[in-house]
């Protein structure tokens, strides 16, 4: 047991977790108002149920010996995992740093398929989701699965978080379907400002997902640490040129955009890359999402945040770039095509391959299954009004007075608790 | 010249526009609104506490049009607004005794 690693550990582990919430307000800032608390509740739920899918059975799924393919039951209801050092840190601790990346990883897919989604088969498909799909792929890159044999490098999660969740999304957003009234011209942002706040405050706690991988206080942390201030900014310097280039201003939407595909291509090269090499990976990663984007936006492919554009590709660019400039020089791990070790590109494409062929058939199958149990879409009319009213029955902006309060609360409603009602007012 | 004051829904915006351009109705007016007719509204809860919200987001898109167009536009607008549930809006055609252009002052017929 380490007690510098401990604390950086409980630290990264909140900084992650507030990623999530961060993540709710990049995706609410860019649907129309009417959806914007379903937007933000895809990804807040998952807080809720992916955290609990985790703790009951997720975590011995990805992390108990099991075998090459997947983990086994060993640990349901974390049974022995207390306060005993894993590695340098409390066992509990690391379930818990895990947990964060399981929640965002489903959370990200959410961006597919908002503004049509039915709430309640969104929340079974994501918890199952994460359960089916990415407990074994963590388990295949972290918990000793055949991938981590193979050498794939991972440090913090490109193709278990990104590629997997790009191709979820698109998978998601094929099954789901576009939205009724896409393409049109009134599909817009309603918030720039809570997408930029969504962004910054990911990048923030981005610095607990890649430094924190490091799962130690040393070295490596400072590297990957120094990997995540660096490639997002040379994304963001290389996507306001391309902004300038092509329409001759910088956007704050691209600006907000360009930091989050820096930070996920930079994940899986973060421990493994000198500073240099992280300016180069982030800049690089900046053209193939950017043309991505604008490509998607004319076809009838409703990705509708453009998770596979910034995920998936970003996410598929940083785990080929790990295996160019992966730096033995740097923490002494490996070598990639750059320094002399062309192999490693095949490994790490392999991976790439092998992580988004399971997770696009596997999500398939799921939703396909959720499908023919309940619809997976809202009805038209509920579309129509917004997902706010019809699936939480709240607004977000309430611009004039005309709500009135009616005579039965929802418990006398239902027949019940008279005077609960009343002793609770009577309390204030 | 009259002036077309459509109330619709708010999702039928895009398409009643494009008919109306479509007629050759070169401006509009399109504001965000709240209201009711015989649209019930819908319950919202906050708190535990359920609220029934009575006026409803609308949009509300003005045209001023010549008297020879007025009939092809108020048919355009019904043909795109309508699902035929109560909510559709409404149409109210007022006459317009004057029209000034503010850039030059002129009077614009």
């Amino acid at each position: 047991m380490n007690q510098a690693d401990t604390a950086w550990m409980l630290i990264s582990t909140a900084l992650v977790l507030l990623m999530t919430p961060a993540l709710a307000f990049f995706y609410g800032g860019l649907v129309r108002s009417k959806n914007v608390l379903n937007a933000m509740m895809m990804s807040f739920i998952s807080l809720g149920f992916v955290g609990i899918a985790w703790a009951v059975i997720g975590y011995s799924l990805a992390f108990a010996p099991g075998n090459a393919i997947v983990g086994d039951v060993s640990r349901l209801f974390l049974k022995g995992v207390g306060l005993e050092s894993n590695g340098t840190i409390p066992h509990l601790l690391f379930m818990c740093y895990q947990a964060t990346f399981c929640i965002i990883t489903a959370a990200l897919i959410s961006g597919a398929i908002v503004e049509r989604m039915r709430f309640s088969s969104y929340v079974v498909f994501i918890t199952l989701w994460a359960l089916v799909v990415y407990c074994p792929i963590a388990h295949w890159v972290w918990g000793g699965g055949w991938l981590s044999k193979m050498g794939a490098l991972d440090f913090a999660g490109g193709t278990v978080v990104h590629v997997n969740a790009g191709v979820a999304a698109l998978v998601a957003a094929l099954v789901v379907g576009k939205r009724r009234d896409y393409p049109s011209s009134s599909l817009l942002p309603h918030n720039v400002p809570f997408t930029l706040l969504g962004a910054g405050i990911l990048w923030f706690g981005w610095f607990g997902f890649n430094a924190g991988s490091a799962v130690a206080s040393n070295g490596v942390a400072a590297l990957a640490f120094t990997a995540t201030m660096l490639a997002p900014a040379g994304t963001l310097v290389v996507w306001t040129m391309l902004d300038i280039v092509r329409s001759g201003k910088p956007t704050a939407v691209g600006c907000a955009t360009a930091i989050v595909v820096g930070l996920v291509a930079i994940t899986p090269a973060a421990g493994y890359v000198g500073p240099m090499s992280a300016i180069a990976l982030g800049g690089l990663a900046a053209f193939p999402s950017y043309f991505a984007l604008i490509v998607r936006a004319r076809t009838s492919l409703d990705d509708s945040l453009d998770v596979v554009a910034a995920h998936g590709l970003g996410g598929t660019v940083g785990a080929v770039l790990t295996g160019v400039f992966a730096q033995k020089a740097m923490n002494g791990v490996a070598d990639g095509l750059l320094f002399g070790n062309p192999g490693q590109l095949i490994v790490q494409l392999t991976a790439v391959a092998a992580s988004a062929a399971y997770s696009g058939v596997m999500s398939l199958i799921l939703l396909k299954a959720i499908g023919a149990v309940m619809p997976l879409r809202a009805g038209a009319a509920d579309e129509a009004t917004g997902l706010d009213v019809s699936q939480h029955g709240e607004e977000a902006y309430i611009h004039a007075e005309g709500a009135v309060a009616m005579s039965n609360s929802p418990s006398q409603a239902l027949g019940g608790s008279h005077g609960f009602a009343q002793g609770h007012s009577a309390a204030r | 010249m009259v002036l077309l004051k459509a109330i619709l829904r708010p999702d039928k915006v895009d398409a009643v526009k494009e008919a109306l351009v479509a007629l050759g109705v070169t401006s509009m007016t399109v504001t965000e609104v709240r209201g009711h007719g015989k649209q019930k509204g819908h319950t919202t809860i906050y708190r535990g506490k359920e609220y029934n919200v009575s006026l409803l987001p609308k949009i509300e898109v003005e045209v001023v049009l010549p008297d020879h167009l007025v009939e092809d536009a108020v048919q355009a607008v019904i043909a795109k607004a309508r699902t035929g549930e109560i909510g559709d809006g409404r149409i109210f055609l007022t006459p317009v005794t004057a029209s000034y252009r503010i850039r030059t002052g002129e009077l614009v017929m």
